[in-house]
């Protein structure tokens, strides 16, 4: 994680180190990966809003991004692959004043979890799924996933990928989420602050973060480092808040459309159930 | 329908909804599923209850979803519960072995039907039980009950849960169609004549709390998500304090830990019903729906003067080998009757040793031997 990993330490701590198992650090992450940055973004929105971590569950399934659960000081649970949404939603069911935070991958939330996503988002129960969309499988070196851009090369595509991803804002709109937002790594604050008005949120809430994975994506297709890529980031992306999540698909070499697509106030799964249960109890 | 969670009498009822009851009277206040025959009246009859009594029920996507939300709502300190058949099982084998890794309670109701595959629905089957031991990858152990009647549905859910909390571990109630289905009287007790047993609690400071150090049953106490324990878990191999550990000391820490708190307690949680085995020559081994029928065969050989006793496994998973020894003492053959192609014969055979013979009585079919079937089997082993 960006705070911990400062080569001189300052006298005072970090705010969001208290946020941290520093008994876990050093992470597993490469450099110039985005994960940590996202992970840096959610601990400062905790912060910000002086969040009562008791009450947080961080959840997360396989793959790089799956380690993030194990980074938090709070109750998380590290699930097998594609599972920390259902894993999430019994949390939720089970205890209603807990926050489930979901932060996993492209390849864990909507290739093997895909069905998970859109039915969690369909019942409308309240959590946060944080993606780190970094287009393939991290942990596995790099393979063609459910976001991979079309003619991309990954280690599983290597003449080009022929299939087309998903737009992963416009999935999580049409299945019912009450809060949609995408930004990149560079759109470090603003992610933060989307985060935060996420958690403030009751009801399935989806923010996509598109990251870097400089080891592997960005080097089979030639986006260079760690910095260019983030040089590209700045250079192709907009921030078009309520523009039409279906118009709003990656091209990550020309455009990446940023903001907040959804925003909006649905019965949440959890209180509908208390309610029903409340009513048939007094009979 | 009732608001009461304990329905204390007499009711004349289904096998299915006794198992719901039975789960409801041991203390499950969550229960997640998806429709499956012959399954799908327990997730009803919770649907239906669960609501009243301050319980939750949620219908997930699939079998996988189903068993990983009672992992993540057995986390949160409710006794929880799925019920399914083969083909939802074969699903949730991977949650299982996540429940197994990471000691989350849980039980799992499966109503045994046809398979392979789609198989025979709406028909009886005991064809889950090397799946229910064997079905997610690597080293574990299970615990699977084996109910015979309706009243044993109610009984054996109420031990399940009981055992899922004392050993941090998944629990199977390993029902089949028949029993499902058969109706017959239920007596449900008082609720303070029932047994509950609740998982051990952390008793140490919260920052001093390390959610994998087992005691000296080698069962750790399980904290719950919420009360500022924050602790982590995970499905890899991990140390004490639940953090992820790749090194060969870890597994070898780990593995045998979490088998050896079920195998050396096999004594502790082993049953088995006998019925004339103290001179039998003859042991007939049956279980489930299909020991109904043993039972009646074993009685009408009585009668011509055979000497056969019936042996009904009641915990399959471990399996009573002690029991299965003692009633076996003055025997000249076992015959397993079971309604599959051959599952549990091997698992008698491995205990039996070759001492005597064990014959298979298979019936891989949708209904179950009738005792004259097993009354000839017996008479064409002994003639």
């Amino acid at each position: 994680m960006t705070a911990t990993t400062q080569s001189k330490p300052s006298q005072e701590e970090h705010p969001i180190t208290r946020y941290v198992r520093k008994d876990r650090i050093p992470h597993i992450y490469c450099p110039a990966c985005g994960i940590g940055i996202v992970l840096t973004a959610f601990a400062t929105a905790l912060d910000n809003l002086k969040f009562d971590i008791d009450k947080l569950t961080v959840v997360s399934g396989i793959g790089c991004t799956g380690r993030a659960s194990g980074y938090f000081e709070a109750d998380g649970f590290h699930t097998t692959h594609g599972r920390p949404i259902p894993f999430a939603t019994g949390v939720k069911v089970a205890n209603p004043e807990l926050k489930p935070v979901v932060i996993s991958g492209d390849g864990d939330l909507f290739a093997i979890g895909g069905n998970h996503f859109i039915h969690a988002a369909r019942r409308n129960v309240d959590m946060l799924v944080l993606c780190i969309n970094n287009f393939m499988y991290g942990m596995t070196g790099g393979q063609q996933g459910p976001t991979t851009p079309t003619g991309a090369i990954t280690s599983t595509t290597r003449f080009g990928n022929i299939e087309n991803p998903f737009n992963l804002v416009s999935l999580a709109a049409s299945a019912g989420a009450v809060y949609v937002a995408r930004w990149t790594v560079l759109h470090a604050r603003r992610l933060a602050k989307s985060i935060e008005k996420a958690l403030q949120k009751d009801g399935f809430t989806f923010i996509e973060a598109v990251s870097p994975c400089p080891t592997l994506y960005d080097r089979h297709n030639r986006f260079g480092s760690g910095l260019d890529v983030l040089k590209l980031y700045k250079e192709i992306s907009v921030i078009r808040n309520f523009s039409d999540p279906m118009k709003a698909e990656i091209d990550y070499s020309t455009r990446i459309v940023c903001g907040e697509f959804v925003d909006e106030e649905k019965p949440e799964f959890t209180q509908r159930l208390a309610e029903q249960s409340a009513r048939l109890q007094k009979r | 329908m009732a608001s009461k969670a304990v329905l204390t009498g007499e009711m004349f009822t289904q096998g299915d909804i006794a198992a719901a009851e039975g789960a409801i009277a041991a203390g499950c206040r969550f229960f997640a599923g998806y429709p499956i025959t012959p399954a799908t009246e327990i997730a009803e009859r919770m649907a239906s209850r669960l609501p009243r009594i301050g319980g939750k029920y949620i219908q997930m996507e699939d079998e996988i979803a189903s068993c990983t939300a009672v992992v993540g709502a057995s986390y949160t300190g409710l006794k929880s519960m799925t019920a399914t058949s083969g083909p939802g099982v074969s699903l949730m084998n991977e949650t299982i072995g996540l429940a197994a890794m990471t000691e989350a309670p849980m039980v799992l109701v499966n109503v045994m039907r046809g398979g392979p595959s789609t198989g025979q629905p709406t028909e009886a089957s005991q064809g889950d039980i090397m799946q229910a031991k064997w079905g997610s990858h690597g080293d574990y152990e299970i615990i699977a009950l084996c109910p015979s009647s309706v009243q044993e549905m109610f009984d054996f859910t109420i031990q399940c849960f009981n055992l899922a909390e004392t050993y941090r571990t998944p629990v199977f109630l390993l029902a089949d169609e028949i029993v499902g289905h058969m109706y017959e009287r239920l007596i449900i007790p008082p609720e303070d004549e029932i047994t509950i047993v609740n998982r051990k609690k952390p008793t140490v400071p919260k920052e001093e709390y390390l959610p994998f150090k087992a005691d000296g049953d080698l069962v750790p106490p399980m904290a719950v998500f919420g009360e500022g324990y924050h602790f982590y878990a995970t499905g890899l191999t991990h140390d004490e304090r639940g953090y992820p550990v790749m090194t060969p000391e870890a597994q070898l820490e780990l593995i045998p830990r979490l088998c050896d708190k079920i195998r050396k307690n096999a004594d502790k949680i082993t049953q088995a019903a006998t019925f004339e085995t103290e001179d039998a020559e003859v042991l007939l081994l049956a279980y489930g729906g299909e020991a109904r029928s043993a039972m009646r065969a074993v009685k009408d050989a009585r009668a011509e003067g055979l000497k056969v006793g019936l042996f009904r496994p009641i915990t399959i998973w471990p399996f009573p080998s002690d029991q299965l020894k003692k009633a076996a003492a003055n025997a000249q053959q076992v015959l397993v009757a079971e309604l599959n192609y051959g599952q549990l014969v091997y698992e008698v055979e491995r205990h039996i040793r070759g001492e005597i013979p064990v014959h298979l009585i298979p019936r891989p079919c949708g209904v179950p031997h009738t005792p004259n079937e097993l009354l000839k089997e017996i008479k064409r082993r002994t003639q």
